[in-house]
């Protein structure tokens, strides 16, 4: 079912909306094309906001996905500054927050998801951050810099690239983390481990196990991070990252099929026809690993994209990929393809202190992820292995002197 | 600024100023030129990018990196003249640069 004619709305303007935008344009798509966007930003990449923007090393332009111009030109209506409040799906109608209406053809959900928010007392003074937005970026960026005490609480990859970039303009930073390790849901114990080792070679300090119970302030302005254990934690600022949750809420209430994000197929079409949700609001099958799940990264966000815009338009749908992401901090490229789901066993290839390693999560003999730390031929062939399926020698893949076009058993 | 020509691999030509400053790669995406991913936005991690740069211009665009030598080597349809395109910066040199397109970033 393709209509080169239709009005595609698109609720959403991240990394995903406006790709999904331009890939209409791309594909051949005629009919009017509606991006509404609640920031006043046109489309940009996040990734660099906790890396080379916050560094000062990337600018508005360069952060851009297009030219602001570049909507106009391809009669894209980039509406910003504005959100969708009611989606009635009998009519195909949204309604926006100015009150203003929409009739679709099809809908993309590009929702996204909000960091999620520690419900303890002074969560609400001023100087306490997080990290989704160009905006939140700015306001972290004015309050970090030499001298200044930063309080990161969260030690996922958020919460690092914060913290390194943080001693990079200058700031003491200290990371309070609830597990006992660094990276706990996502990574095994050596990889924890090493992160944790060279943070504090770059002098970041760590409250490991550390529950946060709430926030002190002096005229609203925070100044402590308060600890289960009754230490107070002084800073000037502290960022929360914590986690997200998806902006599900509008395809709940008008009855569609959600699970902790939308549910979709895998041409990222929700349990209605003419609706789709793409980017880190879907819950989507991926089936290398034979179930469903949620994800958070740029290249989930391209790939289902490329779905929506290629069911929208009639092409077919993209080949199966395997999912990927990266974290940089201080001049360590981290590489991660795949999710260790049902993995029974960590090989680890080459050594850690030497700055170059993979760990590799196998289920029987074949891959199913692989983090690699300046270590990009482990990544691009662990990636093929995981997409394909073969089965690795673990002795090969273990001996470095073997190289990775060699381990297929 | 410096005119490019990206050509993809079904032989369409696209020809655009790019400022200079920017990379190759930024031009094709800023551009809406298809065939060039950049998965990464050109963090240099992901090898959806490649391009094949001509042979006259092989010294202008500059030497690869370690890492860059590294992505391609495991990218698909590698030729002696690859390169990632987020890695050429675009200086008033690369007036006239042609780039073509491998048949697929992945």
């Amino acid at each position: 079912m393709s209509d080169l004619g239709a009005h595609v709305v698109i609720l959403g303007a991240g990394h995903a909306g406006g790709t999904a935008a331009a890939l209409l344009r791309q594909y051949g798509h005629l009919g009017p094309v509606t991006l509404i966007g609640d920031e006043p930003l046109a489309p940009y990449q996040r990734p660099p906001l906790s890396k080379a923007w916050l560094k000062g090393e990337a600018d508005a332009d360069s952060l851009a996905l297009k030219p602001l111009e570049f909507y106009a030109e391809h009669q894209i209506d980039f509406r910003p500054n504005t959100r969708a409040v009611k989606l009635a799906r009998a009519d195909k109608i949204v309604t926006l927050a100015d009150g203003q209406t929409l009739t679709y053809d099809f809908l993309i959900l590009a929702t996204g998801a909000r960091a999620i928010k520690l419900p303890v007392p002074g969560a609400e003074l001023a100087g306490l951050l997080e990290l989704r937005t160009a905006a939140d970026a700015e306001a972290l960026k004015a309050a970090v810099g030499p001298g200044k005490r930063l309080a990161v609480v969260g030690g996922g990859y958020i919460g690092l690239e914060v913290a390194a970039s943080g001693r990079a303009l200058g700031a003491e930073v200290v990371v309070i983390e609830r597990e006992q390790r660094l990276l706990a849901r996502v990574a095994c114990e050596s990889l924890s481990d090493f992160f944790r080792g060279v943070h504090e070679a770059h002098g970041v300090t760590f409250e490991m196990g550390a529950s946060v119970t709430g926030f002190v302030g002096e005229d609203g302005q925070v100044t402590g991070v308060t600890l289960a254990d009754g230490r107070t934690i002084a800073c000037d600022a502290a960022v929360i990252g914590v986690g997200a949750t998806p902006n599900d809420e509008l395809a709940a209430d008008c009855g569609l099929d959600t699970a902790r994000g939308v549910v979709v197929d895998l041409e990222a079409r929700t349990s209605d026809p003419s609706i789709f949700a793409i980017g880190d609001v879907a819950h989507r099958p991926m089936p290398i690993y034979d179930r469903m799940f949620r994800m958070e990264s740029v290249p989930n966000a391209l790939e289902q994209a490329k779905q929506a815009a290629s069911a929208i338009t009639g092409r077919p749908a993209p080949a199966g990929e395997v999912p990927w992401q990266w974290s940089d901090q201080y001049d360590l490229k981290l590489q991660i393809a795949g999710y260790a789901f049902d993995a029974d066993e960590v090989l680890l290839r080459g050594d850690p202190a030497s700055g170059k390693f993979a760990v590799f999560h196998l289920k029987g003999d074949q891959i199913q992820s692989v983090e690699a730390i300046n270590s990009p031929p482990e990544f691009m062939m662990g990636k093929q292995l995981i997409g394909n399926r073969k089965p690795v020698s673990k002795a090969k893949l273990v001996d470095l002197s073997v190289s990775m076009k060699e381990v297929v058993a | 600024m410096a005119k490019i020509t990206y050509i993809e691999h079904d032989g369409t030509e696209h020809v655009v100023d790019v400022k200079t400053g920017l990379t190759v790669m930024e031009g094709a995406v800023k551009n809406n030129i298809p065939g060039i991913d950049a998965d990464c936005g050109g963090a240099c991690a992901c090898a959806t990018c490649h391009v094949y740069v001509d042979e006259a211009w092989k010294d202008k665009t500059g030497e690869s990196s370690a890492m860059e030598e590294s992505m391609l080597d495991f990218a698909e349809n590698v030729e002696p003249n690859s390169r990632l395109s987020c890695q050429i910066k675009v200086t008033d040199e690369l007036e006239g640069l042609v780039v073509r397109m491998p048949e697929s970033q992945h």
